[in-house]
């Protein structure tokens, strides 16, 4: 057992020596010369979130039936935002770092990886105001606060593998940007992060399960199920429980396995086709 | 096979060159049909090249631009992939293909340090142990907090190249870097070089300098359109080298008017070169079509690899042509001990008008000749040396 752990500490030496200085200068890089700095990274998602509070909370009551509007509608914030900041990252990470490549093998994962990791930093220092949130909105924490963990992973491993996949596709294709863009503006109204789930399922179940298919969906409820409020509709409430339960974990890991296949099978050609 | 560092066998390496990349999603559906039609032209940059590199030998590659031999050392880093073939690597590889590989001008140059020293496989304690040594050899102390777009070009070279200097490798590839910075940094790499030599690293160095290979290799290879001409002691390579240029250059002389240029008022009609063991001598005739005033005629001598030898002109010499009129010709001839190596070279006869500036007829190449001596030298010159020992 100890002699496997050696080599592979030896075998991912390199990698992880790239990734720390990566995810270390991403940071140092990021908010270089603003004045606040580092602050913006808190600031960003708590201006997003007023503005949503104000038009969705406020003006057109959409947290009406929700307890802990405000924790459940910034939980939703932060988690999305996440998502859209690892893959964002993700499309350019390859091309930007071309001119490296043409000079340098290294193991090309590690960009994405290093991407996926300094926004992950960012979530958890996001998580200290969403804690005060909590205390402010007197949320009692129950036990199921303590799975939490179990679905940001399954949120690292999904964003992570979605930008292994736009990565590797927009060496090729340029177009994947701006797909990616507009994707993402309507995946964010398609995803329930301002309304509660509950008023698709009013109109339409079939739409409900539609939407809840997609893991970003499912993770941001149960991740607002387990810290939030039991209220928050997970997977299971809408589509009932028994195997049902593990299709959003089999489609995640199935994704990020293909996804990672086929970067692992183009990334040889990354330095000449960029 | 224990003895071998890297083993290249067979290895092609073609590129695609679409006449308009495909890159777009719309171009592979409306390209469909193009594709088939040959869209894009096959480049080969790199055809049948075997060849081993021992273990410890200094290796040269060598070729002119466009030869294919900077795809071939990108190959051998595992940059790109050959198309055909295989390259076999013993041991831990380091390419230099440039120096400060991820510098980033936004960050100073101690963070600059672990960033360039992580891209070397170097961890974070093992920088901070070399961390002064670093420093102090690229002469930075007092600049280390200051961002690195700060730096002159200078600076960062000589930081590049003391974080380089550190790596730890069984094969070392370089590209070249040696033709950057001043003497004193030239001098720093030439001990580097030294050191590496009587240590056990294999490198591969490639080069068009061939002073620098003759210098530093113990064998090289001669590359030229894609292919490989030679293999073998490093004499005999810098050899084909040199004569690659003269076969090409007799080829291209006949008609290749990019070599002629200028007004035309006043021409070399005629130029022809004597040598005898001690003297040059080369006799220039010039014909006026329009009458000149106060021409300035002189001539330049290369070698054939395109390196300047000496030249001079009726100016520098004090010899003032009054006038040549229209229709007459004038004849100079120029003579100048020989102090050229064994080699073939060319004469440039050149006219400028009264000023200095307008060119009237300048001519490349108008001239080649050969010095045959015993004794090779390297070099362009050879005057006759007197060594005396006491």
């Amino acid at each position: 057992m100890k002699q496997t752990t050696e080599r592979l500490k030896a075998k991912y030496r390199y990698s992880t020596i790239l990734l720390k200085e990566l995810v270390k200068t991403d940071f140092k890089l990021r908010y270089q010369g603003s004045f606040l700095g580092y602050i913006w990274s808190l600031l960003k998602p708590l201006f997003m979130f007023g503005i949503l509070y104000l038009v969705f909370g406020v003006v057109f009551n959409a947290g009406a039936t929700i307890p802990h509007y405000p924790a459940y509608l910034l939980l939703g914030i932060l988690l999305w935002n996440y998502f859209t900041e690892v893959t964002n990252n993700g499309v350019t990470a390859i091309v930007g770092k071309g001119e490296l490549m043409r000079k340098l093998n290294f193991p090309k994962y590690v960009i994405v990886l290093a991407g996926s990791a300094s926004a992950l930093i960012n979530l958890l220092i996001n998580f200290a105001v969403l804690a005060i949130f909590l205390a402010i909105g007197g949320v009692d924490l129950h036990w199921s606060a303590l799975l939490l963990p179990l679905t940001l992973l399954q949120l690292f491993i999904f964003s992570l593998g979605v930008a292994f996949l736009l990565s590797a596709l927009y060496v090729r294709f340029r177009d994947i940007g701006y797909i990616w863009e507009i994707l993402m503006q309507a995946a964010f109204y398609f995803t329930p992060i301002l309304y509660p789930i509950t008023l698709v399922m009013e109109r339409s179940h079939d739409v409900a399960k539609l939407m809840m298919l997609n893991p970003a969906a499912q993770i941001i409820q149960d991740s607002r199920y387990l810290l939030v409020t039991h209220e928050a509709m997970t997977f299971e409430n809408i589509f009932g429980s028994g195997w049902f339960r593990l299709i959003p974990v089999a489609v995640t890991i199935l994704f990020a396995v293909m996804a990672a296949w086929y970067f692992r099978r183009q990334s040889p050609r990354f330095a000449e086709d960029i | 096979m224990n003895d071998v560092a890297i083993k290249i066998d067979g290895v092609y390496k073609d590129f695609k060159l679409p006449h308009q990349k495909v890159n777009s999603i719309k171009s592979i559906f409306t390209g469909i049909h193009k594709q088939k039609s040959k869209s894009f032209e096959v480049q080969h940059a790199l055809k049948d090249i075997s060849f081993e590199v021992k273990r410890g030998e200094f290796f040269g590659i060598v070729g002119r631009n466009g030869s294919g031999k900077s795809t071939l050392l990108k190959i051998i880093a595992e940059i790109y992939q050959p198309s055909k073939g295989k390259v076999q690597r013993s041991g831990r590889l380091v390419p230099f293909i440039e120096l400060g590989v991820g510098f980033n001008p936004e960050l100073t140059g101690r963070e600059n340090v672990y960033l360039n020293g992580a891209l070397f496989g170097f961890g974070k304690n093992e920088i901070e142990e070399q961390y002064d040594d670093i420093v102090s050899f690229a002469e930075l102390g007092q600049f280390m907090d200051q961002k690195l777009k700060n730096y002159s070009s200078g600076m960062q070279v000589r930081l590049a190249f003391s974080v380089a200097t550190r790596a730890k490798a069984d094969i070392l590839l370089i590209d070249e870097v040696l033709a950057v910075g001043d003497a004193d940094f030239q001098r720093k790499c030439f001990n580097y070089f030294k050191s590496l030599k009587n240590s056990e690293t294999t490198v591969v160095f490639v080069s068009h300098d061939m002073d620098a290979v003759r210098e530093y290799c113990d064998r090289a290879v001669l590359i030229d359109k894609s292919e490989i001409v030679d293999v073998g002691d490093t004499d005999k390579i810098a050899q084909k080298y040199t004569r690659l240029f003269t076969n090409d250059s007799l080829e291209s002389t006949a008609g290749d008017t990019a070599t002629r240029w200028g007004r035309g008022t006043l021409k070399t009609e005629d130029i022809s070169v004597k040598s005898d063991g001690d003297e040059v001598s080369i006799r220039q005739t010039v014909t006026a079509k329009q009458t000149t005033e106060n021409p300035i005629i002189g001539i330049r001598i290369r070698s054939v690899s395109g390196d300047s030898v000496t030249g001079t002109n009726t100016k520098i010499e004090g010899k003032k042509i009054a006038v040549v009129k229209d229709g007459e010709s004038i004849e100079l001839t120029w003579k100048l001990p020989n102090i050229f190596a064994d080699g073939d070279y060319y004469v440039d006869p050149a006219i400028l008008g009264s000023n200095g500036i307008d060119v009237l007829d300048w001519w490349d190449e108008a001239s080649r000749f050969s010095i045959n001596k015993e004794r090779q030298l390297p070099y362009i010159v050879d005057p006759d040396f007197v060594v005396e020992i006491k």
